[in-house]
């Protein structure tokens, strides 16, 4: 191990700017599970669709593929909401989310995954865009643009994201219906289109993530997989439901994980957010900014 | 003489809101105690940190001389603390003599020096499912019950637990005139061998004819507590409680 | 009919399975059925705490390794016999498991799936680290020629993993019908509810999780020796999770049956598939098939029996008859 002042600085750096890429991986998550109380392990693999679609759209049109992704947005919403439909008619209304609906997300991660391998193969797959080669050079401080653009379209995001639930009725509902679906039906809303709106609005979330990942990385489809831990891991430290906490959560993560890869080899960097996660849950489930 | 539940100055919050606060309540054994309060004001609260269902941060709860904070739910209902749910909760996969079984084997045949013959189990199964006339629906699941027969179901299911306290929330809502009257009288006769009873009620018709003393909560706070005639005189609680 | 027996009766039916496939003369069938068999262990392992209990392993594949890997250390040191790297391997994961359970099943079902997605992972990460068991070059493992009196070390492979299956379908069977079968399935239903009536969950979800954890730790202790290398991405891989959920799931919940029907369906098929098709498709029907099953037939193919046969689907715990006169407290 190399201590230096320059790896140091740098590695947080780093580790800053992929926390704020984790938190727009998480935000969904912070929907689904946080809100709505969904536990939906698949999310990572929507996540890596939003890539490989982000990398098709940039491969035939050139086109970049944060803008891809905007542009895939309402797709992966109604895909959203479509699922949500399955699993609400399915379990929800038998009450059997908890075995059956784990399951059932679990067999789409996997039929994602697989399915992606059968028609991209496991190659990894890259971007092009402008932004991916360079870097910013401040003294011995490098940030490379790879990791600046979507740490702060991230941050918009999440920043989107937070005023569309705390401002808007539809928002409000959406954290309302997670407090108390009777009252919400009271007032004459359907907290089933409701939850589905919401649902939506997570996968739609992946879209954008999908796409900022395959910026910042080569991805094959078996990537998703370390991501799973590392979502719930910042979900839950976050505090389940908050947004700020998410973000929070996620450059924590982000910096321990950055430096445990510099100065301890990036071999051991998997296990660093799903110990968190172990952690966390067998200390303080409540999360650093639980309710 | 020691009380047999001594509840210390109970409080309970969730989050910002205070849902119980200063709640101190002494029962002896063998008492009948009627506890009524508009919906919202903290009395399945109260249950559930008397069971141990949730954790009260403040105040402590005393049973038969030994203090219950810190242990789980099920070491109290083997203590014998009992309690029926307000919203029913049967074991669904399970029919009914199973799931009057369970408390049988679980609580009563796992205390200290118990010991039941598989046969004098299963007379006991069907003996309580008479005693709340359900016996006829024995080896049906719950999902073939009426709501009716599910509150009845969860009375049963307590009282499968042989406890020294038992807890019935609302045990009686949808009952007709005389099935009020035949749970009255199961109530009673429990009492009758030794059962301390806390009866949750909004009928008070109920709460009235059964309670040897009546206890009010309003908001979390108790607002009233004495002879059921005294009480309902209080002119706190008629506005409080009558009067809404 | 009681436990002994019916433990005498799989190993008579093993035994003869066994002698059929020495009749064929054809090593495949050692090769394949050792795998289908080590996923009716598999199986029924993860339905004793997820389809009796309701809580989700998703980390089936890390129980699995440790005993794998115990095996793999153990070799390093001094080989030993195979029926004492069974009872290493599943010590070892029994305290794993316990400790896990400690740390995590006091939380809701959702966060313990979770967590023990986390622990496959993290188990992944010592591993490949610690070079002593090969780290991520993986491990060799030389499988002896033969032994007696069963010639084929292949055979003798095979038979262990048939005694093994033998032995974990008595245990579930034994605990469906016991006190214990009757807690688990309170805890299944309505764990609030459980716990006022009495039963100790918390208790009761960690002998679920050592029993279920130390059967996947015996299951992967022979594997180093069938497979000859070892390789942490393919022995930590996502198809014994997948596979170990959905052959319960899609072979039914409530009872010992299920998880073997499962198992012998959906590990035959996979063998078959991968000799005819590629891997990634046949892992790709299983995870369309789990999907399908849990939104179509949620009781699995023992409630479609039930259905069709017009009979009520409540293969449940509960009704058969329970011996309760045993002296002593319940667990």
């Amino acid at each position: 191990m190399i201590f230096s002042f320059d790896l140091l600085i740098n590695a947080v750096i780093s580790g800053i700017l992929i926390g704020g890429f984790y938190a727009a991986v998480t935000c969904g998550v912070s929907l689904s599970f946080g809100i709505l109380d969904i536990v939906n392990i698949a999310h990572p693999a929507f996540i890596i669709l939003g890539s490989y679609v982000a990398y098709i759209f940039n491969i035939s049109f050139g086109l970049d593929p944060i803008l891809a992704a905007i542009i895939a947005t309402p797709a992966f919403y109604v895909l959203g909401a479509g699922i949500y439909q399955v699993y609400y008619v399915s379990f929800e209304k038998r009450g059997q989310e908890s075995l059956r609906g784990l399951a059932f997300f679990f067999g789409l991660l996997f039929i994602t995954e697989v399915t992606l391998v059968l028609y991209f193969g496991v190659d990894y797959r890259y971007v092009e865009a402008r932004y991916i080669g360079p870097t910013w050079h401040f003294g011995f401080v490098d940030i490379p643009m790879r990791l600046l653009v979507p740490c702060v379209v991230s941050l918009l995001l999440i920043a989107v994201l937070q005023l569309v639930l705390t401002r808007t009725f539809v928002g409000r509902a959406i954290m309302a219906v997670a407090q108390d679906q009777l009252a919400l039906q009271l007032m004459a809303v359907d907290p089933i289109r409701i939850k589905r709106i919401a649902f939506g609005i997570s996968i739609a979330t992946a879209s954008l993530a999908g796409a900022f990942l395959i910026i910042i990385q080569p991805v094959e489809p078996s990537v998703g997989r370390e991501y799973i831990g590392r979502v719930f891991a910042i979900c839950v430290l976050g505090g389940m439901g908050s947004l700020p906490g998410t973000v929070i959560a996620a450059m924590l993560i982000g910096i321990v994980e950055s430096m445990t890869s510099t100065f301890y080899g990036p071999s051991w960097a998997p296990a660093v957010s799903f110990g968190f996660l172990l952690l966390t849950l067998a200390v303080r489930p409540a999360g650093l900014l639980g309710r | 003489m020691t009380n047999l539940l001594e509840v210390d100055n109970l409080g309970k919050r969730f989050g910002g809101f205070i849902a119980l606060e200063n709640i101190s309540l002494s029962v002896p054994a063998g008492q009948r105690v009627g506890l009524i309060g508009p919906n919202g004001s903290g009395k399945s609260t109260l249950v559930n940190c008397i069971c141990g269902t949730l954790r009260n941060e403040q105040g402590t709860v005393r049973f038969d001389g030994r203090v219950l904070d810190g242990s789980t739910a099920h070491q109290r209902t083997r203590r014998g603390v009992a309690r029926s749910f307000q919203l029913p909760r049967p074991f669904v996969s399970l029919n009914l003599l199973d799931n009057i079984r369970i408390p049988l084997i679980y609580t009563v045949a796992a205390r200290a020096g118990a010991h039941r013959h598989a046969r004098e189990i299963e007379g006991r199964c069907t003996d309580l499912l008479n005693e709340v006339g359900l016996h006829h629906k024995a080896r049906h699941l719950p999902r073939e019950l009426t709501q009716v027969e599910m509150r009845k179901l969860e009375l049963a299911r307590a009282m499968a637990a042989e406890p020294k306290l038992l807890i019935a929330d609302e045990a009686m809502a949808g009952l007709t005139h005389s099935e009020i009257e035949d749970i009255l009288v199961l109530l009673v006769r429990l009492n009758e061998q030794g059962v301390t009873i806390i009866l949750i009620e909004h009928i008070m018709r109920a709460v009235m004819s059964f309670s040897q003393r009546l206890v009010v909560l309003v908001s979390g706070r108790k607002i009233a507590d004495g002879q059921p005639d005294e009480v309902m005189r209080d002119p706190e609680v008629e506005r409080a409680y009558l009067g809404q | 009919m009681r436990s002994d027996l019916f433990f005498i009766i799989c190993l008579l039916i093993g035994g003869a399975v066994f002698a059929a496939a020495v009749a064929l003369n054809n090593d495949y069938y050692f090769f394949a059925g050792y795998v289908v068999l080590q996923y009716v262990v598999l199986s029924t392992a993860w339905n004793i705490l997820g389809g009796y209990c309701g809580y989700v392993n998703f980390g089936t594949a890390a129980f699995f390794a440790l005993g794998a890997y115990t095996t793999v250390a153990i070799y390093k040191l001094y080989p030993l016999p195979i029926p004492l790297l069974l009872v290493a391997g599943g010590a070892v994961s029994v305290i794993v498991g316990f400790g896990m359970g400690y740390l995590t099943l006091r939380l809701r079902g959702a966060f313990f799936a979770i967590a023990t997605l986390a622990l496959a992972v993290v188990l992944q990460t010592l591993i490949v680290n610690w070079d002593f068991v090969g780290g991520s070059r993986g491990a060799y493992i030389v499988r002896p020629e033969a032994i007696a009196p069963f010639g084929n070390y292949v055979r003798y492979l095979f038979m262990v993993m048939l005694v093994l299956a033998a032995a974990a379908v008595t245990i579930a069977r034994l605990i469906e019908r016991s006190r214990l079968g009757y807690g688990f399935a309170t805890i299944r239903d309505d764990e609030l509810a459980a716990e006022a009536s009495g039963v100790p969950t918390l208790r009761l979800k960690l002998i679920a999780t050592t029993i279920s954890g130390g059967l996947m730790g015996m299951a992967g202790a022979p594997f180093p020796y069938y497979i000859g290398y070892l390789q942490p991405s393919s022995t930590f891989g996502f198809d014994y999770a997948v596979n170990s959920i959905a052959m319960p799931l899609i072979g039914g919940t409530t009872s010992w049956v299920g998880p073997v029907i499962g198992a012998i369906l959906l590990a035959s098929l996979q063998q078959i598939a991968t000799v005819t098709i590629s891997s990634a498709v046949n892992l790709l029907i299983v995870g369309i098939l789990l999907v399908v099953f849990v939104i179509v037939a949620p009781n699995g193919i023992i409630g479609l029996v039930h259905t069709y046969l017009q009979r009520k689907p409540d293969d449940f715990v509960g009704r058969r008859p329970v011996k309760t006169d045993a002296p002593g407290a319940p667990p």
